[in-house]
């Protein structure tokens, strides 16, 4: 995983995204370095103006496109989405992380993180906080993040014979690679809800681990 | 009615006709996306050119025309003319720079675009395997779009990077080269 690029500096380990510095080894790299500025020259606080939705929109199609080769299900399918925001998932938090590094609090308590998740993660990375967070009434370690109208499916259209598949898988892998950056592992599902006025409307559900049910009940 | 120029074209529907998405939304899922296809293709970066290349391809068939049904424009008279609306209003509309065009050919079939500026590339450093420097051509997903948005105007091109700043060159600079105008061709059996 180490050598494939990554578009931020985090490492590709799936538990530490905290910010670590790279070791640069080889010559070639060295002395690229000292002849520009590099991405850690970069200051992280300059936000890049917007761009297109049909830019993404055109992009994610094409990934969607290209994970449907050789895929034997809905669930291979969704998972392989879910991974592509896994990635995206581990960087966001850490931008986020480096960028409010002055009020920045460590979250210990589900609550607290998915509300985290719910708004300053959602607003970085979708443009707006997402529509509800609810609890399960049934299951203790459920919760469900629920947007109306997630940005990974505007312009799909799902055909018939695959109805149950949701796009916003990646948005899923997204909040999976947070929880987990966080210490809080948990499997996320999307599950899209259309009702007549949100047609796109999807909602996460967050299954948490044992291990963090349990760690909760000790803080209570 | 003054005759609007592609800068005008491209500034006056960015600005009025684009609903907007987080830069960085793009670069992480492209990033994603590069990263993925790397895992795919065991690192072997010429047959992810290959891959950005042919979902490039894809993307630009569709890209045109969406281009064409937000600016209303008119047909290019030459391939000069083609070349501003690339770079005024094509990447303009889409990732929000105009890249310089420079380095025409004495017969004025071959441009260079020049990137100062690619939200595609941002947050990103190659491999550190002495081989991706050499052979992966990040943003060469454009490449394909030039390719596939031209070939549905009638134009064949050829489009390729010649050098990138993630590779530790001074510019970016992809190379545009006109092959042939194509006919319309009328299909088979069709009077």
């Amino acid at each position: 995983m180490s050598k494939l690029p990554t578009p931020s500096r985090a490492s590709s380990d799936k538990s530490s995204s905290h910010p670590g510095f790279a070791v640069r080894s080889s010559a070639t790299s060295s002395s690229l370095a000292s002849r520009r500025a590099t991405v850690y020259d970069r200051n992280m606080n300059r936000r890049a103006p917007d761009l297109a939705l049909s830019t993404f929109a055109f992009l994610f199609s094409e990934m969607v496109q290209y994970s449907q080769k050789n895929v034997k299900g809905v669930q291979e399918m969704e998972n392989r989405l879910s991974a592509y925001g896994y990635h995206v998932g581990q960087r966001v938090l850490e931008l986020a992380t480096v960028r409010e590094i002055k009020n920045a609090k460590r979250e210990t308590r589900v609550l607290g993180l998915l509300q985290f998740i719910n708004t300053t993660i959602w607003k970085a990375i979708f443009g707006k906080v997402a529509d509800a967070l609810e609890k399960s009434k049934d299951q203790e370690d459920e919760y469900m993040i629920i947007d109306n109208n997630p940005v990974a499916n505007s312009y799909i259209s799902v055909p018939k014979e695959l109805s149950s598949l949701d796009c916003a898988s990646f948005q899923a892998g997204v909040i999976e690679a947070v929880m987990d950056g966080c210490q809080f592992p948990a499997k996320i599902t999307a599950h899209s809800v259309p009702t007549e006025l949100y047609p796109l409307k999807t909602v996460f559900l967050v299954k948490l681990d044992p291990l963090v049910i349990e760690r909760e009940k000790y803080m209570r | 009615m003054a005759v609007r120029t592609p800068r005008q074209i491209g500034e006056d529907v960015w600005k009025t006709r684009i609903e907007k998405v987080n830069a960085e939304l793009v670069t992480l899922t492209y990033g994603s996306v590069v990263a993925q296809l790397c895992k795919d293709f065991t690192n072997d970066y010429i047959q992810v050119n290959e891959q950005l290349d042919k979902m490039g391809y894809n993307i630009g068939i569709r890209l045109i025309e969406d281009i064409l049904a937000r600016t209303n424009s008119e047909r290019c008279r030459s391939f000069k003319d083609t070349a501003e609306m690339i770079s005024k209003v094509g990447f303009k509309i889409f990732l929000n720079i105009t890249p310089a065009i420079l380095n025409w050919s004495q017969d004025n079939k071959q441009f260079s675009l020049i990137f100062d500026d690619n939200p595609l590339s941002d947050f990103v450093e190659l491999p550190d395997d002495g081989k991706a420097i050499n052979e992966l051509w990040y943003s060469n997903i454009l490449c394909g779009v030039l390719r596939g948005a031209l070939e549905m105007v009638q134009l064949q091109v050829e489009a390729k990077f010649v050098s990138d700043v993630l590779r530790g060159d001074d510019t970016t600079e992809m190379r545009v080269t006109l092959i042939r105008v194509l006919e319309d061709e009328m299909p088979v059996g069709d009077e």
